[in-house]
C-alpha cells in the first residue's frame, strides 16, 4: 500500500539528517493527504532535523497548494525539522503574493544548495 | 451606355492624354502650397514617388469597373502611399504635408478635365466629382497609414521606454539592485516585480536592494506594490531592501498608515549596500 502511494505521490528523499520533498502540479487531494502522512512519519522515524520542500516544479498556484505548502512547513516544524520552501519560480512568487498568502511563517532559499546551507546552519539568515 | 459599365473610362484617357503635363503641374503645385519639403525629401525623390502614384492611379482607372478604394485594382496605389507615408514619418514630416501631397493633385486634374470638356458642362461636373471621390478617398486614406504608422513608433518607444524604466543591475555576487526613476504606476510596478525576480533567478541573488532615490512620490498603491514585491522577493529565498527613502517618503509612508514590517529600509543606496554585504557576510576594507 505505501509502496503504490510511494509511486503516485510525491517522493521523499534522505539527505543525511535532512528530508527533500518534491511537490508537483498534478498532486490531488488523496495524494497530499498522503504525503502529509508519509513526510510525518519519515520526520520521525529518521528524526530528521531539516526539511526542504521543493517547489520548483510547480508551475501553478492557488490558495491550495498554497496552503498545502504551508501545512507542510508548520507540521515539519512542529516535529522540530526546520524546513525551508526551495525553488518558488517568479510566476508562482507572484500568484502567492496577489493571492495574499505571503507564507511569513516559512523559510525560504532560492536552490536546494543554498537550503543546505541554510540548514547546516553555516548560513543563518 | 458604356459609360454606366465603366465610369473610368473618359478619366483615364484624359489622365494618359496629359499625363506629363499634369505630373508637372502636380509637382508645381506641391510646392506652391508648401508640401515639398526640400529638406526633407530631394527634388527627385519627390519626383519619383509623384511619378510613381501617378502611374499606379492610371493603372488601376484602367481595369474596368467603377471606382472602390477596397477593390483589388487599387492596392499598388495604396502600398505605395503607406510606403511613402511611412518615409514622412521616419523622416518627421507632419500629417498635413503627407495627405496634402496627394489632395493636391485635384488642381490639375481638374484643370485639364476643363480643357477636355470645355462645352459639356454637365459631363465636366460628372468627372471632377469623380476624380474629387477618388482624390479624396486617397488622402483619407494616407492620413490614415500615417496616424497608423506614428501610433506604432510611439508604441514602439513605449516598450522601449519600459524596458529602460525598469533596469536590474548586478552590484556583486549575490545581490541585485534596480534604481527606480520617475513615477510607479500599476503597469510599471508590475514589470519592475517581474524584472526583479527573473534577475534574482537568474544571478542566483540573495539580496534584492530596490533604490526608490529617484521616485517623486509614494502613495498608498504604490507602497502596496513595494511590499508585495518584497514578500514575492522573500517567497523567492532572497531579501529585499528598500533603499533611497527620503525623509518626506518616510513622513508620508507613517502617515498613509501603510505597515511594512517585513521590509527592510534604507535611507541611501550606500546603507543598503552595507546592510547587504553585512548579510551575506562580507567585509569592506581600505587599503
Amino acid at each position: 500500500m505505501s509502496r503504490h502511494g510511494a509511486d503516485r505521490g510525491a517522493p521523499i528523499l534522505a539527505l543525511g539528517r535532512n528530508l527533500v520533498v518534491s511537490i508537483r502540479d498534478d498532486l490531488d487531494d488523496q495524494a497530499i493527504v498522503e504525503l502529509q502522512d508519509r513526510l510525518t512519519e519519515e520526520i520521525s522515524r529518521r528524526r530528521a532535523e531539516g526539511v526542504i520542500i521543493d517547489v520548483s516544479r510547480l508551475d501553478v498556484v492557488d490558495t491550495f497548494a498554497g496552503r498545502m505548502i504551508g501545512a507542510l512547513a508548520k507540521m515539519s516544524r512542529i516535529l522540530d525539522a526546520r524546513t525551508v520552501v526551495v525553488g518558488v519560480r517568479p510566476a508562482v512568487a507572484m500568484t502567492l503574493v496577489e493571492l495574499g498568502m505571503t507564507l511569513g511563517e516559512v523559510e525560504t532559499a532560492l536552490n536546494l544548495d543554498r537550503a543546505l546551507e541554510i540548514l547546516a546552519g553555516s548560513k543563518s539568515r | 451606355m458604356t459609360e454606366e459599365s465603366n465610369e473610368l473610362s473618359t478619366l483615364v484617357a484624359v489622365l494618359r492624354a496629359d499625363y506629363d503635363a499634369i505630373l508637372d503641374e502636380w509637382l508645381a503645385a506641391q510646392s506652391d502650397e508648401g508640401v515639398r519639403r526640400t529638406e526633407l525629401f530631394s527634388e527627385r525623390e519627390i519626383r519619383d514617388q509623384s511619378r510613381s502614384v501617378l502611374s499606379a492611379i492610371q493603372d488601376a482607372l484602367t481595369g474596368n469597373g467603377e471606382f472602390r478604394l477596397e477593390s483589388e485594382d487599387w492596392e499598388p496605389v495604396k502600398d505605395l502611399l503607406k510606403t511613402i507615408s511611412q518615409e514622412r514619418v521616419d523622416r518627421g514630416g507632419t500629417i498635413e504635408e503627407s495627405t496634402r501631397f496627394i489632395l493636391t493633385l485635384k488642381q490639375p486634374m481638374f484643370e485639364h478635365l476643363k480643357r477636355h470638356f470645355r462645352s459639356r458642362i454637365e459631363d465636366l461636373l460628372d468627372e471632377i466629382w469623380l476624380s474629387s471621390r477618388i482624390i479624396d478617398q486617397l488622402g483619407m486614406y494616407t492620413m490614415r497609414v500615417f496616424l497608423e504608422e506614428r501610433d506604432a513608433v510611439i508604441r514602439r518607444q513605449q516598450a522601449e521606454m519600459m524596458d529602460l524604466s525598469t533596469p536590474v543591475v548586478q552590484v556583486w555576487d549575490g545581490i541585485v539592485a534596480l534604481p527606480l526613476i520617475g513615477t510607479l504606476d500599476s503597469e510599471r510596478a508590475q514589470m519592475v516585480m517581474e524584472n526583479v525576480l527573473e534577475a534574482i533567478v537568474e544571478r542566483e541573488a540573495l539580496i534584492a536592494i530596490i533604490d526608490i532615490t529617484g521616485v517623486p512620490a509614494v502613495d498608498t498603491l504604490v507602497a502596496q506594490h513595494l511590499i508585495k514585491t518584497a514578500a514575492a522577493i522573500r517567497l523567492m529565498g532572497a531579501e529585499c531592501v528598500i533603499s533611497g527613502i527620503s525623509p518626506r517618503i518616510a513622513q508620508t509612508i507613517v502617515h498613509l498608515g501603510v505597515d511594512m514590517p517585513e521590509v527592510v529600509t534604507r535611507g541611501s543606496l550606500e546603507s543598503a549596500l552595507q546592510y547587504a554585504f553585512q548579510t551575506i557576510g562580507l567585509t569592506v576594507r581600505g587599503k
